[in-house]
This record gives C-alpha cells, structure tokens and sequence, in this order.
C-alpha cells in the first residue's frame, strides 16, 4: 500500500534533522496560522498563488530562492564547523549525515537558490525592458514556477523522511547506483531534479521566445538592454542543456528502478558517459547562472555611473561567444581521467579561450565607470565587490584548466574556493545587485542603504575569510567532502575558514533586518516616481510597483538606451506632455493550473521515490486532468478598460513631471 | 479576443491573432529542439553503449527488418493524415479533420503495436534491456520514442474532443498547429532512429 | 583554575589570575606558531619528485602569467570607483563616453595575448605531463598495482610478489609505474607532494608515473569523494633507500597471509579505518582478474541505512 514508506524512514534517533525539521514545521504552521487568522488566504489565492503575471512570477522566484538560501545557509555552517572540529575526531557529524548535507547543499544552492534568483530577475525585469505586457505564456510561466517549487519541497521533505542522497551534488554513478547507495536518497535527488528540470525548461522556452519574438514598437535587437541580451543567451543555454541533464537523469532512473545497465559497473555499463554527459549539461549550467548576473552588473554599473555601457555591441558579441563556447568545454572536468595529453590540452585551451570575452565584460565595466559619477548605493557596492572577486575566481579558473595544475588541484578544496570565488563572487552577488536594484520597482519603496551597506560588507569580508583559507588548503593537498582528517597543519586554516562563514551570517542576518526595517520605514522609503535610480531602461518609465499591464499605452523606442532618451527629450521641452489615447487593455486571466499541476508532481514525485505505485497513477491522471480542464476554459483573457487605466497612470504622470519640473529648474 | 487586439494599442499584429500564432508556433519550435537535444542524449549514450553486448545477443541477432519497415509506414503514413488532419482545421472542414485524425490515430496505434510486440519479443528471449548496457540504451531509445507517440495519441484524442466541444477556435486552432508540429518531429526522430540503430545495426 | 582562599576568586581578575592568562596566551601562541610556519610550506608547493616539481613549476608561472594583468586590472577597478566618484569635484564627467574603437581593439587583445601565452604552457604542459608517460631515468621502474576498495587501498607488487593495505613503500631515487583501477565506486590515487593525481575506475585501468627523489613520508589519500569511510581513505608513502626497501620486502614475504580470490572477495567488503598490513603472497594475475571484472566488483551496503558493522558512528 505504501511501498517502501514506512516509520522507520522518519529518522527518529538523529537530534539535528529532527530538531531543524520541528523548528520548520514550527514556523510553517505558525505563518499559515497567521495567515488564516489574517484572513489573507484569498488574497494570497486570488493575488500570487495563481497569477500568471509575469512580476508576481519572478518576486515568487526570489522569495523561494532566499528561504533557500537559508536552509543552504545553515548546511553551509554545519559543514563549516564540522571540519572546524574534525581534526583527529569524528567531530559531531557522522559520515552517513555529513555526506548528506554536502551533497544537500550544492543541490540546493545551484538548483533552488541560484537557479530561480537569476530566472526570478529575469522574469520580473525583461518583459519590463522589452516593452511588452507579459512574458510569451503567461501560464505555462506559473507552471514552470511551480515546478521548481516541487523540487525544491521534495529535497527539503527528504530531511523527515527518509534520507537526502550520499553521493554529492552531481551523483557520479557507480556511487549513485542502487549497488552502492540502495535507501532512497539519490532517488530524492533525481526526482527533484527532473521534476524543477521540466521547470526551468519550461521558463527557458518561455523567455527565449519573449525575447526574440516580444518588442515594444522600435525595440530592435540592438536596442535590447544588455540585461535582455544576457537574458536570450542564459536562456538558450537551459534550452539547449537542460534536455541532457533530464535524459542523463532519466538513464540513473532507469539504472535504479528497472536494473539497466548505462551506468554500473556490470553488463558493460559506463560510468565515463556520465561524467560526460552531465559535464555536457553542467558547464553550460554554470553560464546560464553567472550571464543574467552579468546582465544586472552591466544595468547598474551603467546606472550608478550616470553613463551609457561602454562598448555595447563588444558586449553583445562577448555575450553570445560565451554562449556558444560554453558547450565545448566540458571535458576540463575530468582531465584526471588520464584521456591523454592531446584531449586534455585541446579542452584546456578551449576553457581558456572563454576568458577573453569574460575579460572583454571586465574592461568594459570597468571603462563604464570611467568617467562616471558613480553613486555608492548598494547595487554598485556589490557590483564593483564583483569585479574584483570575480577576476581572483576566473584566475583560479583559468589556473585549473591548465592540465598539468589541475592534475593537483582538481578536487581540492582550492577548486571548492574557485568555484565559490565565482558562484558568490559572481552569481550570489549579481543577484544581490539586482535585488536591491530593482526592489523598488517591485514593491515601491527602497531598501535601507545602510543596513544595506553592513550586509554588504560582512558578505565580502566573510567570504574572503572563508574561502581564501580554502585556497591555501588545496594548495596542502586538502581534498574536498572529508568529514574528518588527522593532518594538524589543515586546521588552523579550517578555524579561519568557520570564522568566516560566522561573518557571511552576519551579512544574512544584516539582510533580513535590512528588509525588515525597510518593510516598516516603507513611507519615508518611497519610491513616489518609479524612477529611484534616475535608470536608463523602460522599467523605470512607469509607476512603483508597475500596474498590472505594465505600460498604460504601448511605449515607442528610439534609441539604445530608450527610457534616458525619452527623458532628455522631455527636458528640454517646456512644457510637460500630453496625457496620451488611453485605450482597453486585455490582459491574462489568473489559472490555478500551475498550482494544481505542481501539487500532482509533488504526490507523483514522492511516491515514485517510496514506490508506491497506485498513487503515481493516481497523480498522472490528476495532472492529466488539469490540463484538459484548462485547455476546456473559454475565456483566455480580461479587459482593463480605458478608463481604469487613465485613472491608475495619472497619479504616476503627475509625479513624473514634477520631478522633471525640478530638475529643469536645478538644470538652469 | 477583443481584448487581445486592443492590447496591441492599436498597433497591426502586435498583440493580434496573427501574431498569437506566430508566437505560439515560435515558442513550440523551441520546445520541439530542446526534445530533439533530448533525443540525442539517447543516441549519443546508444553509440557508446552499442558494442557492450556483454556477451549476449547484438542489433543483427535481434533486429527484423520487415516488421521495422512496416512500422515505419505506419509512422510515415500517419504524418501524411496529420497534415490532411490539420489542413481540415484551418478550413473548417468536418469531413476531411475527423476522418484524417482517426485514421492518424489508429496508424500510431499500429505503430505502437508493432513496437510493443518486437520489445515483447526480444524480452521472451532473454534480450530485455539489463541483459546488457546495449540493450539498456536500445530500449530506453526507442522506448523514449514510443513514449512520445504514446503522448501523442493522448494529445490526439484530446484534440479531436476540444474540436468537437469547441469548434474551430482560433486558440483551438493553436495547439491543432503544436499538435502537428510534434507528430511531424516524432516523423523526423523516427527516420534518424530507424537510420542509426535498425539499419546500421542489421548491415553493422 | 587555582583559587586562593584569601584572594578574590580567580573569575573576578586579579593580577595573578591576568599573569597566569597571558603566560598561557603566550605559550599557546608559541604552540600554534610552528603550526602555521609548517602551514607556509603547503604540500604542493613542496615536492619531493620530478613530477611534482614540474606540475608547480607550471602552477607558478601560469600564475604570475595572469596575476599581471589580473593585478592592474583590481587596482584599476579600486582607482576608476573611488577617483569617479560622484562627490569629487575634480574628476571629469563624460556622460557620453560609450565608444572608443581604440580601447575595444586593446580590451580584446589583452585576454587573447595572454590565453595565447597560457595555452601554449598549456599544451606543452599537458603533454609532457601526461600521466600516462614513463620517467626518463636509469634506474628500471619499479611496478606497482594499486586497486582502491571501499574503503581502503591496496597495492600490489607484482615483481615482488607481495601486496599491502593502506601502506605504499618506495625505494627513493627510482620511477614508480602505477597501473590502477577500482573494485568498487571511483577513487582517485594522490600523493600531493609527488604530483599528478588519477582517478580509478572499475573495470579499467589508469596509468601514473611518479618518482620521490629522496627518502621520507608522504601523505596519500584518495582526492575523489568514494561514500562513507572516504575520509579514511589515506596512507603513508615511504620511500626509503633502496637497500631498505628490499629488506622491507622481505620482511614481507615473511609474515602474513596470501592474496587469492578469497582472501580478496572478504578484503573488499567494506570497512573503515583499516590498520595497514601486508600479504606475503600474491595469486599471480590477480589484478587483471579484477580489471576484467573475472573477480566480481566490490558489494555495496546491504541495506538503505549504514552499515552498523561499518559505520563508525551510527546509533542505530
């Protein structure tokens, strides 16, 4: 009836899982409580949980990738603390339960923090950019998003019941087989992943198509804001990549729950196809994290430097490159496989040779800032702690990807320390920029710059102290995931190494009060025009938060930087604008498809990990049935009349031309 | 639909029905690439795998050539009545859609028939797919490829019931075009499929 | 802590209570000091064969090649934010600078000059530093097997005829020509201060050529995560003196049992932490029979939780 579930899958001799999962369960039903008590739930229903629009859809996004990055967070200082105490002991973790949190926390940090951070940035921004109401498919946008949210619930139900996958964020088969890891961890790991897989596919297809096929009237490709171009090529990436990763996945399925034979050791499987099939999708993966991220730095350097971005069209160039190197590069992860010199320096050349456009974004962030009149906010903190970072992390990079130093460096911690110095440094940050960049525009006041500021500096300075020591320890000889060691020249480097992660808390705990604080100083934060930041790009053309459709009438681009343009024009004229032909607007209805769909996976994910097979045709029939009673629905649309939408733009007119009244008389 | 041409603010196609389709058509072509990349993990993992027979039977002990052939004019066959199918939607024409998409249906079934019964076949004789990695990558390939006919014919029967309760709407008419667009793809991943595994593996 | 009754309590401070803190303070520091002076020399940077010396040879000098235009590049990044900032009169302001074909043929040509530069260390240092490549030496190599189990290694000398676990002996001075493969999960096979690592995998066989110029003891461990007793996964390399090391052979060939098909189907059980040991004979062919999986892989866990019986701390 139940399969493999049974109460001894809930792990009730092991304190931490069990006192973290209490603490959570605790808080869930405390906010639910709250929320019923509220009476918020309809809101919640009507306004967020089945909207299709696409700013709903992306501060969703954000928001699960932040309570993400807390439960990855906390893997993060156990692991830390952990080392920190293992020298020469078993420290507090056994093996059995510290494999798990390592391989828990890249799964999450990639999958369910960085992933939906980037592709929640963009969905909010690039329909804003473009000119355009919403994205391509509104509704497959919820469903993608709640496929993602699916995954990210089963990895986290894994910590009550039953146990997370043994075998790292990347399950190199034969580990990752049934012979060698028969409980039901790995099986969590792969449904998760298929399943917010068919999610992020489903976002990249979605913005791919917004992109290339949704402009406002002269939004011409070369007057795409860079943001957008970073965007198309992230997008082409899950697009191109994410299908291998699901089939890779899919043959360890098989491998696990029929007794094929792609990966095991046995009846001629092959255990190379797999690190070169998830290579084959995992470098990729890197790009379509790190380019969105590229994107932001690009948006608020130009911004907070009061300048255009410096060299556009070398920035475009460098984006695609990297785009299309990004897929022939994958075997630099194994070049200790002994595949022979010609391979291994082909492949080291050619992950070199992405350095030059990544070298070619540096120079020409950095000439953005040439004379400039950088305003130090938040955004451009993070941004210019990038720039530096990030030069160290591609450096170590590029260090590895010379054959003969990787073939000591490779699974040391100085390649945990490499790829933290880009993920942090480069991905985490990006998303940070943006976050407070575009904060405003989504809520309508700004965060606290101070608390804001102190964040920033414990970030930076935890992460140095945090991972520098880890390039020192691979530079010893420490390999990575030791759940205790007996060499005493590793542990002063490991204490440093915890100290900084307490640091890096100290920056999370400093974010969450800024936004805390900046929820309850919202009236003095704000944002009366929507145009906090004196922006250059069109989503800062309309009111904070943006109305529902986006842009009261269609906006018409003249120039690379359409909204700064259209600024200039109006200050040099007297006299304010003309109120403009409003016209209906029709827009999207709600759908709860994406919700329901979700919650169908969710039950046909667990019970395809404990085999409990009735129930996984139970929810293929549900899930089935959703989408025919949504393809049966006569009514795609609503309408907005013209009225309503005069009555919502006015008050942001107004406000727009008075400020640009007081700039014209500080002007003159 | 008013709605959506208003949304245009009054700008031709932006917005518009035309451009609804184009932007439907568009966004499923994406998709359709992406399940080709897809596939070609498969082939990819078939070409490593297909020698390691681990001493069991290899493509030329197991392949039959005339079965393989008459499911592929099935699978041709059915592509033609497709197009038949969805040249009667965009007309409007009940004699022509109906008639196409039942016979496109029962040719995906003989399809599917024929396949099932070759896979049943070689499991009676001791080839199901963990005899050997050749076999994991055989059976997972073409049976990848079954499970999208088999998703096929469901999106089929659920066509022809949306037509039937709707009509020829221009939403309707939309997923009439991704409908065709998939069965022709399926088309094209069965020639490279028959290509690489049936007819390399007989004449290996 | 002492506490003299007449005195206030120790907690409370009072000079003899502070003085015996900072004589504490001072003797930990003296303690800690060596500790990070030993902590300088990282095992990478301080090889101890041709290999290693190599592999850092090329690890330095790609560094240096980057860090000069990664150095200028972080202090320009420092000087254009703080001399553009917004409250500095004297800076100028070119709010239309977007384009100067100039600065984007240099902007591209700096990143491709010095790829070009390192991909020609690359691809001489990946070919030379081939794993697979024998050490030009005089001295004939000496042969070793290495097969990685769950979780411990063991190291076949097939001209000797012996074999030991978790304990690899080297004469100093003499190439060492690995051949390895896995019995179970994938390893990899490192001796940081040696050089190059390789991993090992099941039914394969990966080739290293290393060589310690003199003797010592080095730390080995296995730098590919394999499961549970992954972290145990270590051992002494000795190299001694040529002389020694036949003598530690015969030693060997002394004590001890064989290592046969059985022997070895109860040595790949898993288990954790295992003390090192040596076999005084070994079934001829033995590791072929393992790469050709005639001897079947290494079992797993039998159950979803960890083994009691290996697992070093598990309650249940």
């Amino acid at each position: 009836m139940l399969g493999k579930l049974s109460w001894e899958a809930i792990p009730f001799d092991q304190p931490i899982p069990m006192a973290a999962s209490a603490v959570v369960a605790v808080v869930i039903l405390g906010v639910l409580a709250w929320i019923t008590l509220k009476g918020w739930l309809p809101y919640l229903w009507r306004e967020w949980i089945t909207s299709v629009d696409h700013k709903r859809i992306g501060v969703m996004y954000v928001f699960l990738a932040m309570v993400m990055l807390l439960r990855g967070f906390s893997d993060a200082i156990m692991m830390r603390s952990q080392q920190a105490l293992a020298f020469d002991s078993q420290g507090y973790l056994p093996p059995e339960h510290y494999d798990q949190i390592f391989s828990a926390h890249g799964t999450l940090m990639i999958f369910f923090v960085a992933m939906p951070f980037v592709i929640g940035l963009m969905n909010f921004v690039v329909p804003l950019q473009l000119g355009v109401r919403d994205v391509a498919f509104p509704t497959l946008n919820s469903v993608g998003f709640w496929l993602t949210a699916t995954g990210a619930l089963l990895v986290n139900i894994s910590l009550v019941v039953g146990e997370f996958a043994r075998t790292g964020w990347l399950p190199y088969p034969p580990l990752s087989e049934l012979a060698y890891s028969p409980g039901v961890g790995v099986d969590y790991y792969l449904w998760s992943l298929e399943i917010s897989g068919v999610g992020t596919l489903v976002a990249g297809v979605n913005l791919v198509t917004t992109v290339l096929k949704m402009h406002a009237p002269g939004m011409t490709y070369m007057r795409m804001p860079m943001f957008c171009w970073t965007t198309l090529a992230s997008n082409l990436l899950i697009v191109a990549a994410f299908p291998i990763l699901t089939a890779t996945l899919a043959m360890l399925l098989l491998d696990r729950y029929f007794g094929f034979h792609f990966f095991t050791n046995e009846a001629g499987g092959n255990m190379m196809m797999f690190m070169n099939l998830i290579w084959a999708w995992g470098h990729p993966e890197v790009y379509i994290l790190i380019l969105p991220a590229f994107g932001v730095f690009s948006e608020v350097i130009s911004t907070f430097s009061g300048k255009p971005l410096f060299g556009y069209r070398s920035m475009v160039l460098a984006t695609m490159a990297i785009c299309v190197l990004s897929f022939m590069v994958w075997l630099h992860h194994f070049f200790t496989m002994g595949a022979g010199g010609d391979v291994n320096a082909i492949f080291g050349i050619a992950t070199m040779i992405i350095a030059v456009p990544t070298g070619v974004k540096v120079f020409n962030w950095l000439f953005t800032m040439y004379g400039g009149r950088i305003v130090f906010a938040p955004p451009i903190l993070w941004s210019i702690g990038f720039m530096v970072t990030f030069v160290i992390g591609g450096m170590t990079g590029v260090l590895l990807a010379v054959p003969p130093a990787d073939f000591m460096l490779h699974n040391s911690l100085f390649l945990v320390a490499h790829f933290h110095n880009v993920i942090i440094g480069g991905v985490l940050f990006g998303a940070f920029a943006g976050y407070n960049y575009w904060f405003p525009k989504a809520f309508g006041f700004r965060l606290h710059d101070g608390l804001g500021k102190a964040a920033f500096w414990c970030w930076i300075i935890g992460f140095y102290l945090a991972f520098m020591p880890l390039y020192v320890l691979g530079l010893m000889g420490m390999t990575r995931r030791m759940q205790h060691y007996d060499v005493p020249e590793w542990r002063p480097w490991l204490l440093i190494a915890a100290a900084g992660a307490a640091v890096i808390l100290a920056g999370i705990v400093l974010q969450i009060a800024q936004l805390v604080v900046s929820i309850r100083r919202r009236e003095e934060l704000r944002d009366v025009t929507g145009d906090p930041w004196n922006g250059r790009s069109l989503e800062w053309s309309m009111a904070s938060p943006p109305p529902a459709f986006n842009f009261a009438v269609e906006p018409h681009i003249e120039g690379e930087e359409s909204y700064w343009v259209m600024k200039q024009r109006a200050r040099q004229r007297a006299t304010p604008d003309e109120e403009p032909a409003y016209a209906d607007i029709g827009m999207p209805r709600n759908s709860a498809t994406g919700f329901i769909c979700a919650f169908f996976a969710t039950i046909m994910g667990f019970s395809l990990i404990w085999h409990i097979w009735w129930l996984v045709g139970v929810a293929a029939v549900g899930a089935f049935a959703t989408f025919v009673v949504f393809a049966w629905r006569d009514k795609d649309e609503y309408v907005i009349p013209a009225s309503e939408v005069a009555l919502i733009d006015r008050p942001n007119r107004q406000a727009r031309s008075e400020a640009l009244a007081r700039m014209r008389v500080m002007a003159r | 639909m008013s709605g959506a041409q208003l949304a245009a603010g009054g700008h031709g196609g932006h917005g518009g029905l035309m451009f609804k389709r184009i932007v439907t058509g568009y966004g499923f072509w994406i998709f359709l690439l992406s399940d080709i990349i897809m596939f070609s993990a498969f082939f990819a993992a078939y070409a490593v795998l297909v020698d390691q027979t681990a001493g069991g039977p290899s493509g030329r002990d197991l392949f039959d050539l005339r079965s393989v052939g008459l499911e592929t004019s099935c699978l041709l066959l059915s592509s033609f009545t497709c197009g038949i199918a969805s040249i009667g939607a965009q007309t409007g024409r009940n004699t022509w859609f109906y008639p196409a998409m039942v016979v496109t249906f029962l040719l995906g079934c003989g399809f599917l028939g024929l396949e099932l019964r070759e896979f049943a076949g070689m499991i009676a004789r001791g080839a199901g797919p963990s005899r050997s990695a050749f076999l994991s990558a055989f059976f997972s390939l073409v049976g990848c490829h079954g499970m999208h006919v088999t998703a096929g014919l469901l999106w089929l029967l659920t066509m022809m019931a949306q037509v039937y309760a709707k009509g020829y709407r221009p939403d309707i008419l939309r997923r009439m075009l991704c409908f065709s667009l998939f069965w022709h793809a399926l088309d094209i991943i069965w020639v490279a499929l028959f290509t690489v595994v049936y007819l390399m593996g007989v004449w290996q | 802590m002492r506490v003299r009754p007449d005195g206030p309590p120790a907690f409370l401070g009072g000079q003899q209570s502070l003085r015996l803190w900072g004589a504490r303070a001072i003797s930990r520091v003296l303690l800690i000091a060596p500790i990070f002076l030993t902590a300088c020399q990282p095992a990478i940077l301080d090889p101890q064969g041709p290999i290693g010396l190599a592999d850092r040879t090329i690890l330095i000098d790609s560094l240096a090649i980057m860090l000069a235009i990664v150095i200028p590049t972080i202090a320009a990044t420092f000087g254009f934010a703080w001399w553009f900032r917004a409250s500095n009169t004297r800076a100028t302001y070119l709010p239309d600078f977007e384009y100067s074909g100039r600065l984007e043929l240099i902007v591209w040509a700096i990143p491709l000059l010095v790829i070009i530069l390192l991909g020609g260390v690359a691809w001489i240092g990946a070919h030379a530093l081939d794993p697979a490549e024998p050490l030009a030496s005089k001295e004939p190599p000496l042969d070793v097997q290495v097969v990685s189990l769950d979780w411990k290694w063991l190291f076949i000398y097939p001209k000797q005829g012996i074999a030991s676990v978790n304990q690899l002996e080297i004469p100093a001075g003499v190439p060492v020509h690995f051949s390895l493969t896995s019995a179970s999960v994938m390893n990899a096979f490192f001796i940081p201060q040696l050089g190059s690592m390789i991993y090992t995998m099941n039914g394969m066989t990966t080739r290293l050529n290393l060589q310690a110029d003199n003797p010592g003891t080095f730390h080995g461990l296995s730098s590919h995560y394999s499961g549970d007793g992954f972290s145990d996964m270590h051992f002494d390399v000795r190299s001694v003196p040529a002389d020694q090391f036949e003598a530690w052979v015969a030693d060997a060939r002394k004590a001890g049992s064989t290592l046969d098909p059985a022997s070895y189907a109860s040595l790949a059980r898993q288990s954790i932490g295992m003390a090192p040991f040596t076999y005084r004979g070994v079934e001829a062919g033995l590791f072929q029979q393992i790469v050709t999986q005639k001897l079947p892989p290494g079992p797993g866990p039998q159950a979803g939780r960890p083994d009691r019986t290996v697992s070093p701390r598990t309650e249940k």
